[in-house]
């Protein structure tokens, strides 16, 4: 177990250290998000309700979360290091878990600068609703790094990616929106919890048949 | 065949007659709604469909989860094949429904049916598998990739039908009611056979489409042989 | 003989409908080293990575008998990541391999390919004849009982040809069991006990 955990460890380790260097992805996703976020205000009608506004926060980070993702498996893909991994670790799914967890730090890493932004540009967030972004963030990556290995493997790739993820991550909405506006927030942090949940086992358990023969 | 498997003729047959007596027993059999009237009968026709097409994608996990375990050469094109069937009878769900919504409440779409919207999400889920399937190289890798999103999909089903319920309790408060059918003895009987008549051709569509799969791939696979 | 440590059967592979491998058998022996040769597209590389772990046969028998880690690969690609430095790389391999005395190995492999010096460097800055022998690093990082290579030579200068030819006597001598995919066969004919042509299929 522990060895595994080490795994998982100089994996999500690798990412961390390719992304200090590289310096591309997070930037950009921290500027897109805000960007959308003025989009957003020009785009709400005047009369809109502060409600809507928590709506347009969620679609700006699952689409924020959707450029991290498209990247994910870049350097794997450069010179052939995925199917190293794949034989050197002894159990696949630390791949996943390793991609996973260094992709959620990237994603809350633009969360902390999209929600200040947001309660700046629009209304304030309170606690069930940052715990809200915080759990529909685990089910984000949990997800989105598998699928974006599915897509890696395909053509059309950057196409694919939004298709294969939307309609997996409209649970993660309504629950975020959910948490956000609704004055008994309990059941959709719960529903959230019961997403990442199932979600992450199935991604965990599914790894290993998408990146083997 | 072997004697005590029915032919697909015969099925079909079955199929088609069965048919023929659930729409005489809706129309003749099945007393009219009070308050919808004849629109009400597309019941009949929408909720086996939608039934079905939660069966056939039960099929076509269960069919990948066979190829994940097993590696058995059949099961990719039967799990491709169910899938395939569902997104048709997905696809008829929500036309139906949209009929019906249309008959009941003069739109032809309300976000406020749990079910049209699941089948909505579901659709667009179960469209880009094959959007998947056919941007990767034929092969094994194309299949387990395939086999692990139709997993995803049933797993699919109950979170969102759960978030849907959650989104309509409080995002989207229900302008609309309808409470489920409290059936009589003749509407059931009516239903029934309709779900069985529905089932049954959606089995023979499977086989049939199978069947016309698997020639396709004997049939290239006898070219390539006699190519070289 | 020795129970054989490779032994393949009427091995067949295609994707979808494309063969690329045709009814191929072979035994190869622990300490063996077998050369594989044939025109490109014949099925080299297909054949490897069949092997190594990398891809399953479509039909046919392969059984390796050793564990799966045990098996030493290198492809095409250099599996490693480009903008980690040489050290980097061998250090995360070492890691998931659990090489023993990790730094020490580590530190022997690139002194004796000659890229001690460049250790620190990103292997985007590397020369594709420097690539390849951090590749080899690599593929011979966790002291595989059995040695995948696809066309080792490519790519290397003469100080590397030396390198290798070096260390695939090395490697026979202690008992490793070699398969080399080379379009040139008398570079390892001193070697080899086992060879197979393949061709298009």
């Amino acid at each position: 177990m522990t060895a595994y955990l080490g795994d998982v460890a100089a994996l999500a380790r690798k990412d961390l250290r390719l992304e200090l260097r590289a310096r591309d992805t997070l930037p950009a996703m921290a500027l897109f998000v805000v960007a959308t976020l003025v989009v957003f205000h020009f785009a709400l009608p005047g009369g809109a309700s502060e409600d809507a506004a928590y709506g347009l926060l969620w679609v700006a980070l699952v689409f924020t979360a959707l450029l991290g993702l498209g990247r994910a498996w870049t350097p794997e893909s450069e010179a052939g290091a995925l199917d190293g991994l794949v034989l050197a670790t002894s159990d696949r799914s630390a791949i996943w878990l390793g991609k996973a967890l260094a992709t959620l730090a990237f994603l809350l890493a633009a969360e902390v600068v999209a929600l200040p932004a947001f309660a700046l540009f629009f209304a304030p967030l309170d606690g069930p609703a940052l715990l809200g972004v915080l759990l529909a963030s685990v089910g984000i990556c949990a997800v989105g790094s598998l699928v974006s290995a599915m897509a890696a493997a395909a053509r059309g790739r950057e196409v694919l990616l939004p298709l294969l993820f939307l309609p997996l991550a409209i649970p993660l909405v309504v629950g975020g929106v959910g948490s956000s506006i609704s004055p008994e927030p309990g059941a959709y942090l719960a529903f959230l919890g019961l997403y990442d949940a199932v979600f992450a086992i199935l991604s965990w358990a599914a790894f290993e048949y998408v990146v083997t023969e | 065949m072997s004697i005590t498997r029915p032919s697909l003729s015969a099925l079909a047959a079955l199929a088609v007659a069965l048919a023929a007596a659930s729409v005489l027993m809706i129309f003749f059999i099945a007393p009219e709604d009070a308050d919808q009237g004849l629109s009400q009968k597309i019941f009949y026709v929408h909720v086996p469909i939608a039934l079905t097409a939660y069966g056939c994608f039960g099929l076509g996990a269960w069919k990948a989860l066979r190829l994940l375990l097993t590696r058995g050469e059949r099961y990719d094109l039967e799990s491709y094949t169910g899938i395939h069937q569902g997104t048709i009878f997905g696809a008829l769900t929500l036309v139906t429904g949209s009929i019906w919504a249309k008959a009941s409440w003069g739109v032809w779409w309300t976000w406020s049916s749990n079910q049209l919207v699941l089948f909505l999400v579901l659709f667009l889920f179960y469209c880009a598998y094959f959007m998947l399937r056919f941007s990767i190289e034929p092969g094994p890798q194309r299949e387990r990739i395939s086999a692990v999103y139709a997993l995803f999909g049933v797993a699919l089903i109950p979170v969102s039908f759960f978030a849907i319920r959650l989104a309509s309790d409080f995002i989207h408060p229900t302008v609309f009611t309808r409470a489920g059918p409290q059936m009589t003895g003749s509407m059931f009987a009516a239903f029934c056979t309709s779900w069985a008549a529905i089932t049954l051709l959606a089995y023979v569509m499977y086989r049939t489409e199978l069947a016309g799969k698997r020639t396709d791939v004997n049939l290239r696979e006898l070219r390539e042989a006699l190519a070289r | 003989m020795a129970e054989p440590i490779v032994r393949a059967a009427g091995l067949e592979k295609r994707y979808g409908l494309r063969p690329v491998l045709r009814d191929v058998s072979f035994e190869l022996e622990p300490g063996g080293a077998l050369v594989v040769t044939g025109p490109n597209g014949a099925g080299k590389s297909t054949l490897l990575r069949l092997i190594g772990g990398l891809a399953a046969p479509s039909r046919g028998s392969l059984e390796i008998r050793t564990e799966r880690r045990k098996v030493g690969f290198l492809g095409h690609e250099p599996l490693v990541y480009r903008e980690l430095t040489a050290l980097e790389n061998l250090d995360l391999y070492g890691r998931l391999y659990r090489v023993p005395e990790r730094r020490e190995r580590i530190g022997m492999l690139l002194e004796r390919f000659g890229l001690w010096e460049a250790r620190h460097q990103r292997i985007s800055s590397y020369s594709r004849g420097m690539t390849q022998r951090l590749a080899l690093c690599r593929a011979l990082l966790h002291e595989p009982d059995l040695v995948v290579l696809d066309e080792p030579h490519s790519s290397l200068d003469d100080e590397g040809l030396t390198l290798l030819d070096a260390e695939l006597g090395t490697l026979a001598a202690a008992g490793k069991t070699l398969v080399v995919a080379t379009h040139d066969p008398g570079r390892v004919a001193s070697l080899a006990t086992a060879h197979i042509d393949l061709e298009r299929a």
